[in-house]
Formats: structure tokens, sequence, C-alpha cells
């Protein structure tokens, strides 16, 4: 595991590459068309590697999750979506269905296996 | 205190701090498990103040990734606040004086999705001298929450029982997971999802400290020429 000092610069430097994004938006805005095919592509990398990220803590999880069962972690993927559909796009649903299904799948594995 | 802040203050309070609320939560007790002091997790969630990035670092972190991978992963999923900087940032400026450039360099380090997307449904019918004001007050709720929420996440998990511990360790991906899947509306979308999942997993068992930049850069790619595609038909 990095030290305490690696994490820190790890946040400071990651705080700062995404201040560039932002402060870059304030000095070029009125002189970048934010709908251009370049920005369509940046987003586009930004939700799939976001996808990438999601997928990666899911299926290989590092730290306190990689003690959980991964046909627990994907069964609560699906039952929290369909908890967040059937009560109409409600996220409260969806996370409380999935983390009860989730600890109540953990309980019954300590339980019988 | 403006009644544009208040305002704002007042309709951060609700659906968008709530939600927000659970996905720091979530955040603090995964910080927590990755070695962060409660100093460091407050730093990170005001500093970087984009979840999606803290979240990239954090896993990189737990699994000692090169520091220039990490940089380059976090950076790359920050990126899109370029273009809703460049969007949201005009609609701060047509005051009369116009603000100084530092209030906006300020107000860029504020905008977050959730602040981005309400700011931007709300200042259609706002006062141009109100909007800044109701920015910073809908800002500065949807900050404390996260910071407050972030806190009691990290505290939260040494105190439960292990099981209940996994459950919030889960509860930031599975929220992301279904903003992600629950809200993908067209192919490309779905294209990005899919592709990102895939190349992300098949790197990691080559190259894990690259798997995010990877997923990101064909997922990415194969979803933008998906949309490229469609809207010339």
């Amino acid at each position: 595991m990095p030290s305490s000092t690696e994490l820190w610069i790890g946040v400071l430097l990651c705080a700062a590459a995404t201040y560039a994004w932002r402060g870059l938006g304030v000095l070029l805005s009125g002189r970048l068309n934010p709908g251009s095919a370049l920005f369509q592509w940046v987003s586009c990398v930004a939700y799939a590697l976001v996808a990438g990220l999601i997928a990666r803590i899911i299926v290989m999880p590092s730290g306190l999750l990689s003690q959980t069962a991964l046909a627990d972690r994907l069964l609560t993927c699906v039952v929290a979506l369909l908890a967040y559909r059937l009560a109409r796009r409600n996220m409260f649903a969806g996370l409380l269905a999935g983390v009860v299904f989730f600890v109540g799948a953990g309980a019954l594995r300590a339980q019988f296996f | 205190m403006s009644p544009g802040f208040r305002t704002g203050a007042r309709e951060a309070f609700g659906v968008p701090a709530a939600v927000l609320g659970a996905g720091f939560i979530g955040y603090g007790s995964l910080a927590q498990d990755a070695g962060y002091s409660v100093w460091l997790t407050l730093t990170a969630s005001v500093a970087i103040w984009a979840l999606p990035g803290q979240l990239v670092l954090l896993e990189m972190q737990g699994s000692d990734a090169a520091l220039v991978a990490t940089l380059l992963a976090v950076s790359l999923s920050a990126a899109r606040f370029l273009p809703m900087t460049l969007t949201l940032i005009p609609l701060l400026r047509q005051t009369h004086p116009r603000p100084p450039v530092l209030h906006l360099l300020f107000a860029a380090q504020l905008i977050s999705m959730t602040t981005w997307a309400v700011s931007m449904r709300r200042f259609n019918d706002l006062d141009v001298s109100q909007r800044r004001s109701y920015f910073m007050g809908f800002s500065a709720v949807c900050i404390g929450v996260a910071a407050v929420c972030a806190l009691v996440g990290q505290l939260l998990i040494g105190a439960l029982p292990p099981l209940a511990r996994y459950g919030l360790a889960l509860l930031t991906p599975l929220y992301f997971f279904v903003t992600l899947v629950g809200e993908a509306r067209d192919r490309s979308a779905f294209a990005a999802l899919a592709c990102g999942a895939v190349f992300a997993l098949l790197f990691q068992l080559w190259m894990p400290d690259w798997s995010l930049l990877a997923a990101g850069f064909i997922g990415g790619s194969i979803a933008w020429w998906i949309q490229r595609h469609a809207l010339k038909h």
C-alpha cells in the first residue's frame, strides 16, 4: 500500500490535473465551440473510462470488496438496476435494494457455505 | 445573503444533495479502506470535486499503479470539465459590470455534474444578476453535504460489522453502475459502456496500470464513431 506522503501527492496532483480543465474552460470560453466533434469524442472517452472503472471494481476489486463473492456483486448490480427501474428511476430504491441484497447474500454465504 | 444564494441553497437540499451524499458516504468508506486519513478524504473531496476522478485515483492507488498512469487516467476522466465550463461560464459573465476573472476561476472549481446540470437548466428562468449567487448557494450546499457524508462514511465503516462494511464499500460503485446503465439512452452510450467494461477487464490482465486509459480511448472512440455514423443517416 502507498505511504501517506504518496497518497497526499496523488490527491494534490490529481486536484491540479482536474482544475487544469476547469481553468482552461474559463480562459477559452467564448473562443471554443463546446459542441464540436472533438468535445463529443472527449466526453465519449471519459464516459467509457468510468464504465471501465466500474467494471473493474465490480469484477476484479482490490481491498475490502475482494473478500466478497463475484456472483454476489454481479447479482447485486442486476437487483439494484431492476429496483431503480421499477421505482421509476428512483436512485434510493435502487441503492437500498442492492445493498440489502448484497449484505443478505453475504450473510447466507457465511451461514451455509 | 442574497436571494439568489438562498434559492440555490434551498434547491440543493433535497434530491441533488441526497443522491450526492449517498455517493460520498461510499467514497469515504473506500478512502478509509485505502489508508486515507480524514483530512486527506476531505481535501480530495473539496479539491478534486469530481467523484469519478476521486474513485479512479483511489482504485489506482489501491493497486499501486504508476503515478503517471494514474494522473493520465484521472485527467482524462476530468476532461469533460472543459466543455462543461465552456458552456456554463458565459452564462455567469453576462452581468454589467462583467465579473472579475478570479470570480469565474473560483466558480469553475465548484462545477460538478450535478451543479452544472441543474444550473444550466435553471439559468434559463433566472435573472442574469441572480445567476452567480444561485450557483454559489447551490454549490456550497452540495460541497458541504458531500464533505460531511464522506466523513460519515469514513468513520462509519470502522464501526460496522464486516458484512455491513462490504455493503458500504459497494455503495459508490453501485451508484455509478445504476447511473451509467440506467440512464444510457442510445446505441452510442451502450457501446461506450460495453466496450469500456470489456477493454478495462482485458487490459487489467495484461497491463493493469493502463487498463482504464485503454478502456477510455478504445471504448470512447468506438462510441464516438457510432454517434457520428448515426447522425449522418
